[in-house]
């Protein structure tokens, strides 16, 4: 690999030291009356693993052709490793679309090589390469049949590595995950972990928060166009205070007083969100009221719940039937 | 510039090799030769069944001598008229009667010629005395002198220079290298039409373009289908001239072109990619905001009947030399490799051909710029006032 690296565009200072990857500042983009961006501000560190979350139409998409320069925004302005002009850095960048798109004709490894080659990777040391990834991955059977012979999964592995053989400093990846078995989501994420440990920037956007969740250092919630969160993880759980549960032996007496306003009964059990002074003043209440505490649980609400109070329960809604769906394929 | 002629040399490389080494290249290659091939297989044929000689015969039921002037008669006229142009000659006997043999069912003769030399009786129905009279009267006459035909020698005079002759045989040049490139341009750019359809159903496109300028991707299909045209170019040329040279065995007797052989072929060769570029690049153009295959089915009629029309009109300019009309379809980009191919046979001058390869250029490069920016506003709806962006870099 190491005079495959010497052929590696030498990458400006730019590229090197910008703080932010991938910046776009009052980002809007409409589709005739619809506005698939709607005033997006958004900066991804450079170095990091940064999560785009957000329902189908939320404008994830657009958001990311936009910064990549695919297509202009009709108003506001991007920078791409510190460059206006975001195909002037194409050759530092590796994108996975959504929609995957490969030559049926084209044999794998050449593939892999023709999408080095359009970011500036020689052919020559894109097909050794390419060779080298496919046989690292298992799959050096398959180097040489045509991408229409290969499954589903693995002609999708095929563009990963298209979209990273030419060791890039900022892979944007869109909905990564969608297609993949529960296995070869696993190796993503691992690839995923590699690249960041490589100082490469990770984007990508996805509907599934578990990956988010396990990957992420930031991320943006978009909806409706709009960026409704933008933080780290742990900010965004933050948002929503601990869901407290508790089971009583009584079921009624004056320590119910102290229970928050919007305490919900379930099987038995209150629920509710933990009060802003803390749980000690209510479990002295719940004592001195004999209650008769059973159980009781604090758990710290995971990004899914952040996701569903930030976007709205219609976007949830929307992504749990999609995930239903993902899971009954 | 650079990154944009590294990022088309990509495209074109991979599009290139996708078309030349697939399996159906080679009918591609081989499909303009079988109407020669087929043509050649029937003349073969047709010589063959005309080798097995239909001309009508007719028997000689004549004395032994007179037998003997009228075959040599027929000899002696055949050699000068051609063996197809007169009846076969047969000698039958002379009894039974004509009537008679021609009533057997082994006569094998059409007519029954009689009697002698001077006083010749063609037996035979109405149709074929009709049809054969004058060939016999004209062997019988031939017969009668004994001799040799007597010939009118005419006189010749020669001269070293025919300009009428040779403006003719320029006009012919022209006129020939505008069919000839016509047809390779209806042949091959009609096929750039449905070039980026492959990338959009493919969801190809969006690769290529977070990758590379569009305009990268334009010039590289264009330059890969050139590129693809030239090796067909080679190989039906290459056909074509090696029938040539086994049909007339030398190549010395063509007229030459007013600027001469090696500069015309030169020039033929720049033209033919000047005119399929500036057609291609617009078929791109067209055909990149067609959707599906069925949508560029579609539009291959009306762009065929453009390039007719473009065609008719390069082909009225060539008899026009420097008038108006010809000025316009030189001028006019569509048609001025064409009018141009045609001038180039007739008038020496070489700096018109600059100029107007130069022109011609400038066209091809604007066509493609706008039909990336529709392509951009309509395809991947990018993109506003599409005009105010027309002059600026490709990836900016």
């Amino acid at each position: 690999m190491n005079d495959a690296s010497a052929a590696l565009p030498s990458h400006p200072e730019a590229a090197r030291d910008a703080a932010y990857a991938l910046e776009g500042h009052g980002l809007v983009k409409i589709f005739g009356a619809f506005r698939a961006v709607d005033g997006i501000d958004i900066a991804v560190p450079t170095g990091s693993i940064y999560g785009i979350l957000g329902p189908n139409g939320a404008g994830k998409t657009t958001l990311l052709r936009t910064l990549l320069g695919i297509v202009d925004p009709d108003e506001g302005h991007r920078r791409l490793l510190g460059e206006d002009q975001p195909l002037r850095m194409a050759r530092m960048v590796g994108y996975l679309p959504e929609e995957r798109g490969l030559y049926p004709s084209m044999k794998a490894f050449e593939a892999i090589a023709f999408m080095g080659a359009l970011r500036g990777l020689p052919l020559k040391i894109g097909r050794v390469r390419a060779r080298e990834m496919l046989e690292a991955h298992g799959m050096g059977a398959s180097a040489e049949k045509p991408i229409r012979q290969l499954s589903k999964g693995m002609a999708q592995t095929v563009q990963l590595f298209g979209t990273i053989i030419h060791e890039p400093r900022l892979i944007v990846l869109d909905e990564p995950f969608s297609g993949l078995d529960a296995i070869n989501q696993e190796k993503l994420e691992a690839l995923i972990r590699e690249q960041a440990r490589r100082g490469v920037t990770v984007l990508f956007s996805t509907h599934v928060i578990a990956h988010a969740e396990r990957l992420c250092e930031r991320i943006a919630i978009v909806a409706g166009g709009r960026i409704r969160f933008e933080g780290t993880v742990s900010a965004a759980r933050d948002r929503l205070r601990p869901q407290v549960s508790l089971r009583t032996r009584a079921s009624d007496g004056a320590w119910r007083r102290a229970l928050p306003a919007d305490t919900l009964a379930q099987d038995g059990t209150w629920h509710f969100a933990l009060p802003e002074e803390g749980i000690e003043p209510l479990l002295r209440e719940l004592i001195e009221g004999q209650a008769g505490i059973e159980s009781l649980s604090i758990e710290r609400p995971g990004l899914h719940d952040a996701f569903v109070a930030i976007a709205g329960a219609a976007a949830a809604q929307g992504m749990r039937s999609e995930a239903a769906g993902e899971d009954e394929a | 510039m650079k990154e944009l002629l590294r990022a088309a040399r990509v495209i074109a490389r991979r599009d290139c090799t996708a078309v030349v080494l697939s399996r159906t290249f080679i009918l591609f290659l081989i499909g303009p030769l079988l109407p020669i091939i087929i043509g050649m297989v029937f003349a073969g044929f047709t010589e063959k069944i005309s080798s097995t000689d239909l001309r009508p015969v007719v028997g000689i039921a004549m004395t032994p001598s007179d037998t003997g002037r009228m075959t040599a008669a027929h000899e002696r006229l055949s050699a000068r008229m051609g063996p197809q142009a007169l009846v076969r000659l047969r000698a039958v006997p002379s009894t039974p009667g004509p009537r008679e043999l021609l009533a057997r069912p082994d006569s094998n003769v059409v007519a029954i010629l009689s009697g002698s030399v001077m006083q010749p009786v063609l037996t035979g129905k109405t149709d074929d005395l009709d049809k054969l009279q004058g060939d016999l009267s004209l062997i019988a006459s031939a017969a009668a002198m004994d001799k040799a035909l007597h010939l009118i020698k005419v006189e010749r005079q020669e001269v070293t220079t025919s300009l009428g002759a040779q403006a003719q045989a320029r006009l012919l040049i022209g006129r020939v290298a505008q069919i000839v490139m016509f047809f390779l341009t209806i042949l091959l750019a009609g096929m750039i039409l449905s070039n980026l359809v492959e990338e959009k159903t493919n969801k190809i496109i969006e690769i290529l373009a977070a990758a590379v300028p569009i305009d990268a991707i334009f010039l590289g299909k264009l330059m890969a289908m050139l590129a693809m045209s030239f090796v067909g170019i080679a190989f039906w040329g290459g056909t074509a001239f090696t029938i040539f040279l086994a049909l007339k065995g030398t190549t010395a007797g063509l007229p030459s072109p007013a600027v001469g052989w090696p500069m015309f072929l030169i020039l033929a060769v720049v033209y033919f990619a000047m005119a399929y570029t500036l057609l291609g690049s617009l078929f791109l153009g067209i055909g990149a905001q067609a959707a599906t295959v069925r949508e560029v089915q579609t539009l291959n009629m009306p762009v065929t009947m453009g390039q007719m029309m473009i065609f008719f009109f390069a082909s009225y300019a060539v008899d026009h030399m420097g008038d108006p009309v010809e000025m316009a379809a030189a001028i006019f980009p569509f048609s001025s490799p064409f009018t141009m191919i045609a001038r180039a046979a007739q008038e020496p001058a070489i700096w018109p051909h600059l100029v107007a390869i130069v022109w011609q250029g400038l066209f091809v490069a604007l066509i493609i710029r706008v039909g990336v920016l529709l392509f951009r506003r309509h395809v991947m709806q990018s993109g506003g006032q599409w005009w105010k962006r027309l002059f600026r870099a490709a990836t900016g």
